[in-house]
């Protein structure tokens, strides 16, 4: 039938992500050559500078993919990092600082699953909401103050350390992306999330319970949220309510140039990374290039609307 | 013969290699009600769709007032005062009566929408219609009898000389029934024709004037309604030679006097939907026939945790059960292939694979985590190759896939969770005639070995068939069951949904 055709426009939109990626990636290699963007140097700072957004783009594929959306993940990091930071301050527990921020997050994923399964709630409103209370407890609990943190165990597991000449957070990075891609391609968790956005009727229909699979990856993204929280107040060696700000939208950017689409329902755990990495490539770049933030912030909301709508048009090509 | 106010005159149409209307002449006088009849597939529909544009025509002749005209698309039948009051209504449900009436072509003061003088044409409108309703209401806020009057309002508001139904009843009560006759029979007094396509013999007979009849792509008769009776039309829609030629009763055996994998007492569903019982046996095949909106997918959709009854009992294996969801349903040994395969069956954006193994993707794992590829592909490529699949690898799109070979891989899900019962509704609707064949065939293998079936189609050629039993169902009520061998034509099962 027309398979062949179509078989190579699929393909064609799956790689759009990495056809982009190698473009950029040489377009700034050429022009930022002289002030050292292709260094190895560089190359692993954009890696360790993205660590957080990619983390959780590994639990926004699920998010996007089950149909739904999560703008509360920058906040949840705030709060986490908070969360660590004091509890650092007050009992110098690492362990009980992971359990706690993992909590929280997992707590604040189940929140937001439950006003969407529950009351019905749209996804975007119940966690807009939950956003901007949860960045308010950020800055509430300290009174906007930030928290120091003297631990150094902790500071070198989740933010400054090195093994060789890798950073942490790349290894952490690294670490979630196997669990994720696992997960997502070989668990009946990842297929029922995508079954669930891609038709919800029809996965009901099927049998499967999609409002206890919606709760779960709020949860998830919840608690990986939170994890990026402890990266944050591990690199930056202290607790902020400001971290974050702002992560929620890098994230879906990142996830929908992976090759997720908003409507739900497709999804993949590589292209997140691949464009996780764009989009700190892309911010890098612009400060090497030697831009003002204002500017950077301009070129970088163009450069997102262009690489989206590229793959955009590649999927509709696919329909036609 | 000018006195019509249209005529078509051998029209032709073809879709691929399949001639879906063979020189089918229809007529239509000033101010007359016609029936256009016909079983599923006759071409009732195509035809209508060429009268609205939406279909152009192979060859043949449109006539309006004498005169020649080309319909090419809906903008055209619109301008020769063509309307067609749609099964599934158009309307926005979120906008109010008025905003719906003159959506696309609203009155305008300079820049401005002139809301004075819609409301005073809406009133107009629906006093003609001796409508009681305020121009401001919402649409959603409205029955769905309402609803349909506002979209025949719609229509009347552009001037209309021509309106077509499609089953305009099928989702209305007894009392919106009459107060549509009311409307229709307002209309003809004015001088509007209409044409009536319904499946129910008795409004027919009641409202129409005339009846066309129409059996594979041709025109069998036309015919003024005082001369014919309910009998007479099934028999013209059938035909001699009773066009489920090619779907054989073969009768099939199971054990008659075994225990009932299946027992229902007296569910009640909803205010129409009452005292349903029956029950089922361990390898047999139940069908429920009745018209469109008797309450057979109701029923499917109850028992499948969709709908919640409001009363009576439900016992699979003598033991009673209460699915709140369908995903309790298929624990309980449910399966339903739905009957609106696109929306309710399938991930269309997903492949064949994917699709297949939804329902029991937890069953074939390693250590209870991680999918076992290897046994699914074996899985899929043994449904592909059992049930005939024709597609170019289990990883194809199934949105790319014809319906006959989607509605294959919904029946494949299924059959790999195995359920004690399968529920069937309308499960060869939109699939090719040589795919119904074969899914029959599947639904039989099925009971053959074990399984117990619930089946409803509109197509009686099939329910006789395949099914061991028949309840008929009316409006929401038992009306009937009989074993299949006591069925000896097609005619007596299609008189006995007619009745209440």
């Amino acid at each position: 039938m027309q398979s062949k055709e179509s078989k190579k426009k699929i393909q064609l939109s799956k790689y759009m992500v990495y056809i982009v990626f190698v473009i950029v990636f040489i377009f700034f290699a050429i022009i930022l050559n002289k002030k050292g963007f292709v260094n190895p140097t560089n190359l692993l700072n954009i890696l360790r500078q993205t660590a957080m957004v990619s983390i959780m783009a590994v639990a926004g594929v699920f998010v996007l993919g089950a149909g739904q959306i999560d703008l509360t993940v920058g906040s949840n990091a705030a709060m986490s990092a908070m969360i660590a930071s004091l509890i650092l301050q007050e009992t110098g527990s690492i362990i009980l600082a992971i359990i706690a921020c993992l909590a929280f997050g997992i707590g604040i994923g189940c929140i937001n699953g439950l006003l969407v399964t529950r009351l019905r709630l749209p996804a975007f409103l119940a966690t807009l909401g939950m956003m901007q209370a949860v960045r308010g407890l950020a800055m509430w609990i300290t009174n906007t103050a930030a928290v120091p943190i003297s631990n150094n165990t902790f500071n070198q597991i989740f933010g400054t350390g090195f093994i060789g000449p890798i950073s942490v957070l790349i290894l952490w990075t690294i670490v979630f992306y196997i669990l994720g891609y696992i997960v997502f391609n070989k668990t009946t968790f990842g297929k029922h999330s995508l079954a669930t956005g891609g038709n919800e009727t029809a996965a009901r229909y099927s049998g499967i319970r999609v409002d206890r699979i919606k709760m779960y990856v709020f949860m998830l993204s919840g608690a990986l949220s939170a994890f990026a929280g402890i990266l944050y107040a591990g690199r930056m060696q202290s607790g902020r309510y400001s971290f974050g700000d702002g992560d929620e939208m890098s994230v879906i950017a990142a996830v929908v140039l992976g090759g997720a689409s908003m409507a739900g329902g497709t999804g993949s755990m590589i292209g997140a990374l691949v464009g996780s990495i764009l989009m700190g490539m892309i911010s890098n770049a612009l400060i090497l290039a030697g831009l003002t933030s204002a500017q950077q912030k301009i070129v970088n909301g163009l450069i997102i609307i262009a690489a989206v709508a590229l793959s955009n048009l590649a999927q509709r090509r696919k329909k036609n | 013969m000018s006195q019509n106010i249209l005529e078509l005159k051998n029209i032709n149409k073809s879709f691929g290699a399949a001639k879906v209307l063979k020189d089918v002449s229809f007529e239509l006088q000033p101010a007359e009600v016609h029936a256009l009849v016909g079983g599923n597939g006759a071409g009732k529909s195509t035809l209508m769709k060429i009268m609205t544009g939406v279909y152009t025509k192979d060859s043949g002749e449109i006539i309006i007032n004498g005169e020649h005209k080309e319909i090419h698309n809906t903008n055209d039948a619109k301008a020769n005062g063509i309307a067609m009051i749609f099964q599934e209504m158009s309307l926005v449900p979120t906008l109010s009566i008025m905003e719906n009436i003159f959506l696309g072509n609203e009155l305008k003061k300079g820049a401005f929408r002139d809301v004075a003088a819609m409301k005073k044409r809406t009133r107009e409108v629906l006093e003609e219609l001796g409508l009681d309703l305020n121009p401001d209401t919402r649409v959603s806020e409205l029955s769905v009898g309402l609803t349909q009057m506002v979209e025949i309002a719609k229509a009347v508001s552009k001037d209309v000389q021509i309106l077509i139904f499609d089953e305009p009843s099928a989702a209305l009560s007894d009392q919106e029934t009459a107060r549509l006759f009311e409307i229709i029979r307002q209309l003809k007094d004015k001088g509007v024709s209409m044409v009536y396509i319904s499946h129910r013999m008795n409004e027919i007979l009641e409202i129409c004037d005339r009846v066309s009849i129409l059996r594979d792509g041709q025109n069998v008769i036309t015919e003024e309604t005082a001369n014919l009776t309910m009998e007479k039309i099934v028999a013209y829609m059938l035909g001699d030679a009773n066009s489920g030629h090619q779907f054989e009763w073969i009768p099939r055996d199971y054990d008659k006097k075994g225990s009932d994998v299946l027992e229902v007492k007296n569910l009640k569903i909803n205010e129409k939907l009452d005292d349903i019982s029956f029950s089922l046996k361990k390898g047999e095949i139940l069908g429920f026939a009745g018209l469109m909106g008797s309450g057979r997918t109701e029923i499917m959709e109850t028992l499948f945790g969709i709908r919640r009854p409001e009363k009576g009992e439900i016992l699979v294996g003598g033991q009673k059960v209460h699915s709140k969801s369908p995903a309790e349903a298929v624990k309980n040994g449910f399966g339903l292939v739905p009957e609106n395969r696109r929306r309710e069956g399938l991930v269309l954006i997903h492949s064949v694979r994917e699709n297949a193994i939804l329902p029991v993707s937890t069953r074939y794992t390693k250590n209870k985590i991680f999918n076992d590829d290897r046994r699914i592909n074996q899985v899929v490529t043994d449904n592909i190759q059992d049930l005939g699949v024709k597609t170019s690898d289990m990883n194809q799109e199934i949105g790319l896939l014809s319906g006959g070979n989607q509605q294959k891989i919904v029946i494949a899900k299924w059959l790999n969770s195995d359920p004690r019962i399968l529920m069937f509704d309308e499960p060869t609707a939109g699939v090719d005639i040589g795919a119904k064949g074969e899914i029959i065939k599947i639904i039989r293998k099925y009971a053959d070995e074990g399984g117990s079936v619930l089946f409803a189609s509109s197509e009686i050629a099939e329910m006789l068939a395949i099914c061991d039993r028949i309840i008929t169902l009316f409006d929401g009520k038992i009306t009937g069951e009989f074993r299949r061998e006591d069925i000896s034509t097609e005619e007596e099962l299609q008189n006995a949904i007619q009745r209440k």
